[in-house]
């Protein structure tokens, strides 16, 4: 990474006092509703809205500069601005000198890189692009904040790492209200990050490319450690679809709805020898099980989650598991007893004071310092008050790193055959995979039925209206839904969200990764739609 | 740092320094001093519509009263929260307000945290010596979780305010004149066909019983409750919410400005998305496949089965040959010990959650 860390570099609190927030591939109002709610107190304010997104969502129409990206062309406008903060003179020189390295080789590689050939492959104007880079270089306090919109591609770390090289030019970066944020999507992803359910790292980002570090776990949990880098979630299901893997355990994750390209996901389930999932409802991955054991949902046990800022949160346990349900913590514990591995945790705070034990990041944090509000971490001793912004005066890694990153084409996009790009996402109304949110009456009353948003102008050459059941189809297979007629999209884009099972989307996306952290791209395939007759 | 200059002044004899720039209101509670409120949230702009929050201040002679939610303490002001004159006003603008509510308070859902009711009490409000004309009712329309009842609407524009500044929605307003003033939608249509966005806000900041969580009607009182601090399990923001339960279930959320990071706010799925917990298809007991079909079996059933399994093919295959896939669902205890499963047990490194986003 170019910091040295991926996580948010400043806090929510921060966010109102941003006084420019450019914003790339998320929305926030619908994604992250509060995150959104703090970035509208800082629109009250004046802060300065740049967007980039190939919709017209909420901060778009609020936004001083919209730029309607094409999918997939992120680094095309990522570089381009650089280009321009170069060449006009933009950058920050104190801070590339001090704090940087590799820059000589960025400003020789973006020299090329210009608006105009940038408008050429984002479709936006080059002038916009130019006043981009200048209102978000010129700025006090400039924020960038993306999510899934960047991260949800084949090239989804070199966007990233775009993206930081932005903050390294102008020195936008470790200082309140100016940083690089990426918002999580699902509630505790940033803590299964955080827990090491990673095939190369321990909890607290200990890799295990360290032997020191696996010694340490060996000497900790008394048992001989495997040193061999594991498979990732898509090699795990490579070697599915090749017979070559026999068994899985699956907790509380939904792949058949949730993995790109359905058919090929449930082809390799079914390769499987033995398949056990753990869920609070009978989810679509569950109908392959062999096993289904029942979980409690959050509101029946006891623990904690880590939020986009990194903040470890309290979750208390309200009512008594439902039915013969059980937490998913005791079902490993019971099950790791069987198979002979003693596992007696009394209850999850246990648990948390051996995470802490073993993690020097989270050493200072336990259940009585959190018990009224949450502490972000780093956090190295009961004394420390937890961090709020990342990289004050120095970064993790050492210097900040320049990345030289030229434009990778999708591993799909639109051609003769399948002339529109498809893109995915999520709605204010849902949530995943849909298995809570469908069953809840406000959010079901509020959208119940799969749409595919279209831009107009592509709608009336297709002959096609508002309302009408529409089928689209990609080379993996075809759904239906009602088509969403508008401007909201950019023209020769559709935009489908994920949570409907009677036409999940997934069953049209590619699955092509990202070659560094294996996210798979939902956000760019080819895709043609067609009036049913 | 900029150093914000600091004034003097005394609240009921006490002498007070704070910070310029705040009202008078927060230079009270401050130093401990409650003033009643009722249109106040401050998480909005100060608005000044209830008067409860009125104050004297001393000048001279003319001694005046104001509300105190929305001046500003200025250098050498000598306040009084609770003279003569401050309670009898005080009490008659309570008088004024209840002319216009019904005395519901038997069999409302707002009742024991109904911020008026409590005024009433304190203020000893028993009879109005106005008029008392309350109209409207109880709106009977289609939406899931909003219930209306406009005859209890005191007019104090929270639910306005929070949904025009902190949502930025402008699905709700004032409209009508007089007795006859209002709030509601354009042209009266439901809220479900305006801008609203279903987030509840105007429930969770209004007062009085006007605006209530349809799902929890009669579900009980607020004292009846246990109210449990938790993080909602949506997504990545973890808005701290308070589950609402009784008996073994949970009736309702709620919020409470000031906690952290979300300062009373939620977004529907928060405050409105727990219908699930209680939802008939929750799984109730363990399930193995028997020929193609699932069958309930017990715990041991189950788990002793997943244990030979996984031997079986540790044994036949090698370690690698299993894998884990924890979830951004599970709690931080619950996935760490997924990936120590895994590690120490399977014996794999083999973990990995699916959705990495
Ligand atoms: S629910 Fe939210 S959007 Fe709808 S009226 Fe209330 S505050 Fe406004
Ligand atoms: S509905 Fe409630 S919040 Fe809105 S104006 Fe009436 S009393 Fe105030
Ligand atoms: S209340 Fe809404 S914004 Fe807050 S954590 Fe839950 S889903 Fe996210
Ligand atoms: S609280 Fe001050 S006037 Fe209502």
């Amino acid at each position: 990474m170019s910091f040295g860390s991926g996580s948010m570099t400043n806090s929510i609190s921060e966010i109102k006092d941003c006084k420019l927030i450019f914003l790339i591939g998320g929305n926030p109002t619908e994604a992250h509703p509060i995150v959104g709610l703090e970035m509208k107190k800082a629109l009250r304010k004046g802060c300065t809205f740049v967007v980039a997104d190939p919709r017209r969502i909420w901060f778009a129409q609020h936004a001083k500069l919209y730029l309607p990206v094409r999918p997939g062309s992120d680094n095309w406008l990522l570089n381009a601005m650089a280009h321009v903060i170069i060449s006009e003179g933009l950058e920050n020189k104190e801070f590339i000198k001090t704090r940087t390295e590799g820059y000589e080789e960025f400003k020789a590689f973006v020299k090329d890189i210009t608006t105009e050939k940038a408008s050429e492959y984002t479709g936006i104007p080059a002038e916009d692009i130019r006043q981009a880079a200048g209102l978000y270089a010129t700025s006090e306090k400039s924020a960038i904040f993306y999510t899934l919109g960047i991260t949800e591609h084949t090239c989804g770390t070199d966007n990233v790492r775009t993206i930081a090289n932005l903050a390294l030019l102008t020195g936008h970066i470790g200082k309140h209200s100016t940083g690089v944020n990426p918002i999580r999507g699902q509630n505790n992803v940033q803590g299964a990050t955080d827990m090491g359910c990673l095939p190369d790292r321990m909890h607290g980002y200990q890799y295990l490319s360290d032997s020191a570090v696996v010694d340490k776990f060996e000497k900790a949990w008394g048992v001989k450690l495997s040193r061999t880098q594991g498979a990732t979630s898509p090699t795990m299901f490579e070697r599915m679809s090749k017979g070559q893997f026999k068994g899985l355990y699956v907790i509380g994750e939904d792949p058949v709805m949730s993995e790109p390209n359905q058919n090929y996901t449930i082809n390799g389930l079914n390769n499987l020898d033995f398949l056990v999932v753990q869920d609070i409802f009978m989810s679509e991955t569950a109908k392959y099980a062999d096993v289904v054991l029942p979980a409690a949902s959050f509101a029946e046990k006891d623990g904690t989650f880590t939020n986009t800022e990194r903040r470890v949160q309290r979750v208390r346990k309200a009512i008594n598991p439902i039915g013969n349900s059980k937490p998913d913590w005791q079902i490993i514990c019971e099950l790791s007893n069987l198979m002979g591995y003693k596992m007696d945790f009394p209850s999850p705070k246990e648990i948390w004071d051996e995470i802490a034990s073993l993690a020097p990041m989270f050493a200072g944090i336990n259940y009585a310092r959190i018990e009224h509000n949450g502490i972000q971490w780093p956090c190295p001793d009961t004394k420390h008050p937890g961090t709020k912004f990342l990289h004050e005066g120095k970064f993790t890694r050492g210097p900040g790193k320049f990345f030289v990153l030229p434009y990778r084409a999708p591993a799909e996009s639109a051609d003769k055959d399948y002339p529109l790009i498809l893109s995915t996402g999520r709605t204010l109304y849902h949530y995943n995979a849909g298995t809570m949110t469908r069953r809840s009456a406000g959010s079901t009353y509020k959208t119940n039925d799969c749409f595919v948003e279209i831009h107009q102008v592509d709608a009336s050459e297709l002959g096609i209206f508002d309302g009408e059941t529409v089928k689209i189809a990609t080379r993996r297979g075809e759904i239906t839904a009602r088509a969403e007629v508008s401007d909201k999209v950019k023209k020769g884009v559709i935009w489908i969200p994920m949570h409907f099972v009677e036409s999940a989307v997934n069953k049209l996306t590619k699955d092509a990764y990202d070659n560094i952290t294996q996210t798979a791209e939902y956000k760019v395939c080819g895709a043609k739609l067609e009036k049913i007759i | 740092m900029v150093m914000v200059p600091k004034i003097k002044l005394t609240i009921d004899g006490k002498a007070t320094e704070i910070a310029k720039g705040k009202t008078i209101l927060q230079a009270a509670n401050s130093i401990g001093i409650n003033i009643p409120t009722l249109c106040h949230d401050p998480r909005l702009e100060p608005f000044a519509g209830c008067r409860v929050c009125m104050v004297e201040i001393e000048r001279g002679n003319t001694n005046a009263l104001i509300t105190s939610c929305n001046t500003e303490a200025t250098d050498g002001m000598t306040i009084r929260t609770n003279s003569e004159k401050v309670l009898k006003t005080r009490k008659m603008v309570l008088e004024l307000i209840l002319s216009d509510h019904p005395k519901d308070c038997m069999t409302c859902e707002k009742c024991g945290s109904c911020k008026l009711q409590d005024l009433a009490y304190e203020y000893n409000v028993r009879e109005s010596r106005f008029f008392e004309q309350p109209d409207g009712g109880v709106v009977n329309d289609r939406n899931p979780v909003i219930q209306k009842d406009t005859s209890k609407c005191i007019l104090c524009g929270r639910c306005v305010r929070i949904c025009a500044e902190i949502q930025q929605d402008y699905a709700i307003d004032f409209k009508n004149r007089g007795f006859d003033t209002e709030t509601g939608t354009p042209f009266g249509k439901s809220l479900l066909d305006t801008t609203c966005v279903l987030c509840g806000q105007c429930v969770s900041t209004c007062p009085v019983g006007s605006l209530v969580e349809k799902q929890a009607v009669g579900k009980g009182r607020e004292w009846e409750f246990k109210q449990v601090k938790t993080t909602c399990a949506y997504c990545g923001v973890g808005c701290t919410m308070y589950l609402n339960v009784t008996g073994n279930q949970v009736v309702k959320v709620t919020s409470k400005v000031g906690t952290i990071p979300n300062d009373g706010n939620l977004c529907i799925k928060g405050r409105f998305g727990y219908d699930f917990i209680h939802h008939p298809d929750r799984l109730k007991q363990p399930l193995v496949k028997k020929n193609g079909k699932f069958e309930e079996a017990t715990w041991d059933e189950a788990l002793n089965l997943i244990a030979t399994k996984f031997r079986e093919i540790k044994a036949k295959h090698g370690p690698e040959h299993i894998g884990v896939f924890s979830s951004s669902r599970c709690t931080n205890e619950e996935n760490y010990l997924a990936m120590k499963f895994t590690r120490a047990v399977i014996g794999t490194n083999n973990v990995d959650q699916c959705a990495r986003t």
